[in-house]
């Protein structure tokens, strides 16, 4: 598919901007149902069928079950189409696929979604700020964290308060040690689905040692509730330095065994390499972000262009794959765990010392025993917790790099204490949407490996 | 009145010496390998994989094979929010899963609805599915789903599980109404959707 | 990256659409008719992704502030876009109004809105014309209402301690 493509968006030389008219109608055309002049489909490729006809399957699920009575049209050949999970070991999650075959040849597809639609935006605006975080911390359950803390910078926002530095230097450490769990449980997933059992011990015994820290500073080992709008929830234990050292020397060196395991053995890369290449500016074009788009080598990662936090002080590269296929995504999500452990040992030279979270009173709890001896922090203490935080009304938009891409939330305030609209921007749910075309002319076999590169987590599709 | 529907195994013949060392073999064997069915939905799924790996190792009970197909599970864990559009596939499951099947309800959400008590989610599994052990937690730890993984254990060693099967008839497709006299069907509090605020 | 300027400037067809300055992000109000054109213009200046698209229900806060020229209506239709080249992002806001719900598509200009324009219409209700599947996409195929809307109950069934809620 990169043939048809010259001209892959570089994420420096944008001096060029993309025409409008034939660009955009030919990828809409590849996503949609195809232009109307077709020539017999005996004798067109399969590649050109791919543009012709489009990757996406647009079939209503019930007209699936009797494939006779729907409007579709092929070629030479018996089509047929197959449906696979929801509940299957492999999907990573609620999600189910239709796939249209010709043999073992994927044709269409179409992702079906909202098994796992739980109506968190519902609920988020029945629930004050103050409780946000624990309901927007279930969506992206592999990397919570960065749902709190995309929900904390919005309401930030909102507020317009300065969070203190030491707040937002253990917000960073928290997030990036997120994020080596993320991707190290995604490399666990990814290794089982290509059959390396070995792979998800490997994986689930690293993560484990993320999670054992996470509960030693939030109380529990997935969907803390820690980050929240003010700063975080505690400080850091104390000893916490020894406890990051351990981890990360311990996750480094053995990242060597992975190397071992699947970067260097020949089934692993045959069954990722070339498989499920997509091209940049499709994955663009269809609002994908996160390492599926930065190893179709486009070098955009939010911690860098738009940096939030502290990134700015923190030296790392964003890892840019060249060919778009499963193996680079699998090498772009490897090498950033190298950079996030990186990151963390300049952490933890560089965290500085305060508080750990805003003193501003209408934003943050006082302390426990103040609460004994000051009025006004009982006052406040009681406010918080029953009526809670009351930004100004507006409107904001935030976004931060999360494990699968751009995690965004965008925040309405009709300056009550609930906020009237809560919307988040799931990276997943605009990733799925670049699947029908990597698996467009691909083997059913490919399909797995597909589908497991691209790391979508359901709880942030469906929220 | 106990009610024998259908052969119930080794439970319905009458007792003595050889047989009960029977039932007790055959109830060893039950809890000594059981596969959970793949049935992760959200957070919950991420710590039972967690139980499966090195440090929680779910293999010193026999249980480290999940198995997709339902025909070959004989434990379905729950593992996370059930929604409106999941509910009928977890039935399905449910059904295809062949006899002594048993199923734990893992995390809050799946017990009761958990922190999501609105239009979305079903409020507890145990509304489509009957429950045998309810593990409470949002996710609960790899050590609470041993615990309620051992609950079961012991439950099916001591023969209680099935007993209670048995009294009530609970299982697919049973009349209660009509097996159990005196059992009424306990009143649902209506939800009227789209109820204006 | 400090962006380049306002984009008024380079935006021919931005001259006239109201604007706004929402916590220092530049957010424009084009009109129903205009916003597909609007965008294509923002996108050959290269803002060539868009970030998000929701559905807003301001039904219960219809009093909310907004640049002279835009009239109100209960529906806001919400597009964040994204420019790599600038690192900068701009909002377009679309009332839509109750009566009649239907915004036309942006999938001709960005593909990617295809999921997120089904979302809105399935918990919001707002019809997109051109879209290539307008189906829903999280509730089931069969289900009725929309659930996002204000006036949509949350459905919370009484508990121990928490009854459900009453009419507002």
């Amino acid at each position: 598919m990169n043939d048809e493509h010259p001209g892959e968006l570089r994420g420096d030389d944008q001096a060029t901007p993309d025409p409008i008219g034939g660009a955009s109608l030919r990828l809409a055309a590849e996503t949609g149902e195809g232009s109307q002049e077709l020539a017999p489909a005996d004798e067109t490729s399969l590649v050109e069928l791919a543009i012709e006809q489009g990757g996406v399957l647009r079939l209503p699920e019930s007209d699936a079950l009797d494939p006779d009575a729907a409007d579709a049209t092929f070629g030479a050949g018996e089509t047929m189409i197959l449906n696979i999970g929801p509940q299957h070991p492999s999907t990573h999650g609620v999600l189910r696929m239709m796939v249209e075959l010709q043999g073992e040849t994927v044709l269409r597809s179409k992702p079906v979604v909202g098994y796992l639609h739980t109506g968190m935006e519902k609920t988020g605006e029945e629930l004050t700020y103050v409780q946000g975080a624990t309901n927007v911390t279930r969506m992206d359950y592999l990397s919570p964290l960065h749902n709190e803390l995309v929900y904390s910078l919005a309401v930030e926002k909102l507020l317009a308060v300065e969070i203190p530095p030491r707040a937002t230097w253990i917000r960073m450490l928290m997030c990036e040690l997120n994020r080596i769990s993320s991707h190290i449980m995604w490399a666990a997933t990814n290794g089982m689905d290509l059959a390396s059992t070995t792979m998800m011990i490997f994986g689930l015994r690293e993560r484990d040692l993320v999670l054992q820290f996470f509960e030693k500073v939030t109380g529990l080992r997935m969907n803390h509730n820690y980050i929240r709008p003010g700063g975080v929830a505690a400080d850091l234990p104390d000893g916490w330095e020894d406890d990051v050292a351990v981890v990360v020397d311990t996750i480094g060196a053995r990242l060597k065994d992975y190397d071992e395991l699947l970067t260097g053995q020949p089934i692993f890369r045959e069954r990722t390499e070339g498989v499920g290449v997509v091209s940049a500016e499709l994955l663009l074009a269809l609002s994908a972000t996160g390492p599926i788009l930065r190893a179709a080598g486009v070098p955009w990662d939010l911690r860098r262009s738009m940096p939030y936090l502290a990134y700015e002080e923190v030296d790392f590269d964003v890892i840019v794959g060249t060919s778009g296929d499963c193996f680079d995504r699998y090498a772009v999500r490897l090498n950033e765990v190298r950079e996030s452990i990186r990151i963390v040992r300049q952490i933890l030279e560089k965290m500085p010392s305060g508080d750990y979270r805003s003193e501003d009173k209408k934003v943050t709890p006082p302390a426990r025993a103040r609460i004994n001896e000051s009025m006004e922090a009982l006052i406040h203490h009681f406010k918080l917790f029953t009526r809670g935080i009351e930004p100004p009304e507006g409107e904001v938009y935030v976004a931060v790099e999360s494990p699968r891409g751009e995690l965004g939330c965008y925040l309405v305030s009709d300056g009550s204490n609930r906020p009237m609209r809560m919307h988040i921007r799931a990276p997943s749910f605009a990733n799925l949407q670049a699947v029908p075309a990597m698996l467009r002319d691909g083997l059913i076999a490919d399909l797995i490996a597909i589908l497991s590169s691209v790391d979508p987590v359901l709880g942030d599709v469906d929220r | 009145m106990p009610v024998a529907r259908s052969w119930n195994g080794l439970e319905s013949l009458s007792h003595n010496f050889l047989t009960g060392k029977l039932e007790d073999f055959v109830r060893w064997s039950r809890r000594s390998s059981m596969w959970p069915a793949t049935f992760g939905l959200a957070c919950c799924a991420i710590e039972v994989m967690a139980v499966g790996g090195a440090e929680y190792d779910l293999s010193r009970f026999g249980m480290e094979v999940f198995r997709a197909s339902p025909r070959q599970a004989d434990l379905m864990i729950v593992g996370g929010r059930v929604s409106q559009k999941m509910a009928p596939v977890l039935r399905q499951v449910y059904d295809q899963m062949a006899e002594p099947k048993w199923v734990i309800s893992m995390g809050v959400c799946a017990s009761t609805g958990g922190m999501f008590n609105n239009y979305a989610i079903v409020q507890g599994v145990d509304e489509i599915v009957p429950v045998d052990v309810y593990a409470p937690g949002c996710p609960p730890g790899p050590n609470t789903l041993l615990h309620a993984i051992l609950t079961l254990h012991e439950k099916i060693r001591t023969g209680e599980i099935l007993r209670r099967r048995e009294r009530t008839g609970a299982g697919a497709g049973v009349d209660l109404a009509a097996e159990v006299p005196g059992w009424t069907q306990p009143l649902a509090t209506p939800v009227h959707l789209g109820t204006p605020r | 990256m400090a962006p380049s300027g306002s984009l008024a400037g380079q935006v021919p067809e931005l001259g006239g659409v109201p604007s706004a300055d929402s916590s220092g992000d530049e957010v424009f109000f084009p009109t129903r008719a205009s916003y597909v054109s609007l965008a294509t213009a923002l996108r050959r200046v290269g803002f060539i992704t868009c970030s998000d698209l929701c559905a807003v229900d301001y039904l219960t806060h219809a009093d909310r502030p907004l640049p002279a020229g835009v009239q109100p209506a209960r529906f806001e239709v919400v597009v964040n876009l994204l420019s790599h080249a600038e690192a900068r992002r701009v909002r377009l806001r679309v009332m839509v109004p109750e009566d009649d719900p239907v915004c036309p598509t942006l999938f001709s200009v960005y593909p990617g809105t295809e999921n997120m324009e089904r979302e809105a219409y399935d918990l919001m209700g707002i019809r997109f014309t051109g879209h290539p599947d307008p189906s829903r996409i999280l509730m089931p195929e069969d289900w009725e209402g929309h659930p996002l809307r204000r006036d949509y109950g949350v459905g919370r069934v009484p508990v121990q301690f928490k009854e459900a809620p009453g009419p507002r």
